[in-house]
């Protein structure tokens, strides 16, 4: 009855939540003056991005490195340490669990000047192993509990019957129970390759060599590069950079976002 | 890093699965353990020991030097205007994040083709880091590139002002944030059955009553999560004023985390007083979440 004028102002509302997108992708492309791009339609504003410093390829080389060694290293340690939580018991169990969880409680600041140091006693100041490492732990509460309930919620008989069929526990996991806790993993990969690409106090405090810097931080620090000046085209041509990987991966995989999110992670 | 299950052939049988399970238990649980132990315990202990040590960046630690750090923090005359900010920022933040994002679950709770379409335009922000977010509106607020410069004749300052700086960042966060809320609270809005609403249209309840007597109570549980989410992620905004507003105008939108920040590598340079203070944040912290547990759940009952 009220379709047409309902439509049209819920349709509004999702059109204001898309513009910023939409304008950034336009406006990096757009004549603009200040710019690299100040007459004509065309992709200066990328290019001054491509000469920036060490080249917005090393700075996509870092991010990508970084977050897929973060995703790597979240989905090695969450997936053991989901499967022993699920399916073992062991002295100290509730207690580790609980500490991981913890880390939830625990400002990322009053980690970072701490770690600053101990990342420096271990050698593995301004690297980006060190900073994968850092990220891994702090996607660990999320991504341990998630692996716990999806390791949880795959039924016993599944897991008895494979080891009764004389795999050790190890096989058990790898050839039924992975494929069985599949969405987990897909979320858990997931949240940990968009926390890692995304994040910025993290690298802002590790990372002090600026070849060395993630896309965020190296897209932040292009605004003070002419003293006072900001080149805005550039700044929104690193804004669709790093917006797309994003996009098109929350796009990608927005049915089982959505769905493992209403699913697992709320359920405990 | 994995240990096969271990079989101890003299024990008798259900203790030696006991011990096996326990074995491979931790066998398994050793690479969480190792991460929590270096990454998380360490520097907790790091800081702890730090806060009260004469500790700067270039120098290291100078050993003990009784509180100091702490009067130092508390004497900072940035201090309590950035308490007061960030206070004020958090409250302002949640109410209308939240309010925004519960009228988003109420129009998209059914499932449709349109409604769908709505979700992922309101879902969509949510796949941008905050840095590239605060990026985009710090281009998008600019004097020199902003399309909403357009509308009027007077240049518009987004972020001249304290009280503009407050609202624009506001503005992003919302812009940011609102459509994950909205999926935490759907979740909350499709867990209420639909015999409840029914039973409540038959009482004749009109839709007012509806959503006062029957869906806010049932949603308290979403709505209490997302209170303490965003309560807390608020009271640890860095990224969005550190990008947008550098603190300014006038060391008018300091927030704590970046009063630490500051202390720690930007001029001062003193990683004991940074550390005294984020050990009284934390300390802070974990007050106002029992409290928010106690109260959320104790209205619950």
């Amino acid at each position: 009855m009220l379709r047409t004028p309902s439509r049209v102002l819920t349709g509004a509302l999702a059109l204001l939540f898309l513009f910023p997108l939409v304008w950034a992708a336009v406006a990096s492309v757009s004549p603009q003056a200040g710019t690299a791009q100040v007459h004509t339609w065309g992709f200066g504003n990328y290019q001054t991005l491509a000469n920036y410093q060490a080249g917005i390829t090393q700075y996509l080389l870092n991010s990508t490195a970084v977050s897929l060694m973060t995703v790597a290293f979240t989905l090695i340690v969450s997936g053991l340490g989901g499967y022993a939580f699920a399916m073992f018991t062991f002295p100290g169990r509730n207690a580790l669990f609980l500490v991981t969880l913890a880390i939830l409680m625990v400002p990322y600041a009053t980690l970072l000047i701490p770690l600053y140091v101990l990342l420096n006693d271990l050698g593995l100041q301004n690297s980006l192993v060190g900073l994968s490492l850092v990220l891994t732990m702090f996607q660990l509460p999320f991504a341990v509990f998630m692996m716990r309930i999806s390791f949880e919620s795959v039924p016993a008989e599944l897991r008895e019957s494979a080891l009764v069929d004389g795999c050790g526990n190890f096989r058990a996991l790898l050839r039924i129970l992975l494929p069985a806790v599949r969405p987990g993993l897909v979320t858990v990969g997931m949240f940990a390759f968009l926390a890692a690409w995304n994040d910025f106090i993290t690298p802002l405090v590790l990372i002090s060599d600026s070849e060395k810097a993630p896309l965020p931080l190296a897209v932040a620090n292009m605004r003070q590069q002419v003293m006072g000046i900001v080149d805005y085209g550039a700044t929104e041509a690193g804004v669709v950079v790093l917006a797309l990987p994003c996009i098109v991966l929350f796009l990608a995989l927005q049915r089982h976002y959505v769905r493992g999110f209403m699913s697992g992670a709320l359920k405990g | 890093m994995t240990v096969p299950a271990v079989r101890v052939h003299s024990l008798p049988g259900r203790r030696r699965r006991r011990l096996s399970s326990s074995l491979a238990g931790w066998g398994y649980a050793t690479p969480t353990a190792a991460f929590v132990l270096i990454f998380f315990v360490v520097p907790i202990g790091i800081v702890a020991r730090m806060s009260v040590s004469d500790w700067k960046l270039f120098t290291g630690d100078q050993g003990w030097n009784s509180g100091k750090n702490f009067q130092s923090a508390m004497d900072d005359n940035l201090l309590w205007p950035a308490v007061w900010f960030t206070v004020k920022y958090t409250v302002v933040t949640t109410v209308i994040l939240l309010a925004l994002a519960l009228g988003l679950a109420l129009l998209v709770q059914e499932s449709n083709r349109w409604t769908g379409f709505l979700r992922t335009s309101f879902l969509i922000p949510s796949a941008l880091g905050l840095a590239s977010a605060s990026l985009l509106f710090y281009a998008l607020y600019s004097p020199q590139s902003s399309p909403l410069l357009g509308f009027t004749d007077k240049p518009i300052s987004f972020l001249g002002t304290p009280m503009s700086a407050l609202w624009s960042t506001v503005a992003l966060i919302v812009w940011r944030y609102a459509g994950f809320y909205m999926l935490l609270l759907l979740v909350g809005l499709q867990s209420i059955s639909g015999d409840v609403y029914e039973a409540a249209t038959l009482d004749g309840a009109n839709r007012w009553q509806t959503f006062r007597r029957i869906t806010l109570p049932l949603l308290r549980p979403s709505l209490a999560l997302s209170t303490i989410m965003c309560v807390t992620g608020s009271l640890l905004a860095f990224d969005q004023f550190y990008i947008l507003t550098k603190g300014g105008p006038d060391n008018s939108t300091i927030t704590i985390v970046q009063l630490i920040y500051n202390s720690a590598f930007q001029g001062r340079n003193d990683l004991g007083r940074a550390a005294a203070l984020s050990v009284l944040v934390l300390g802070v912290l974990l007050i106002i979440n029992v409290v928010q547990f106690r109260g959320l759940r104790g209205k619950e009952n």
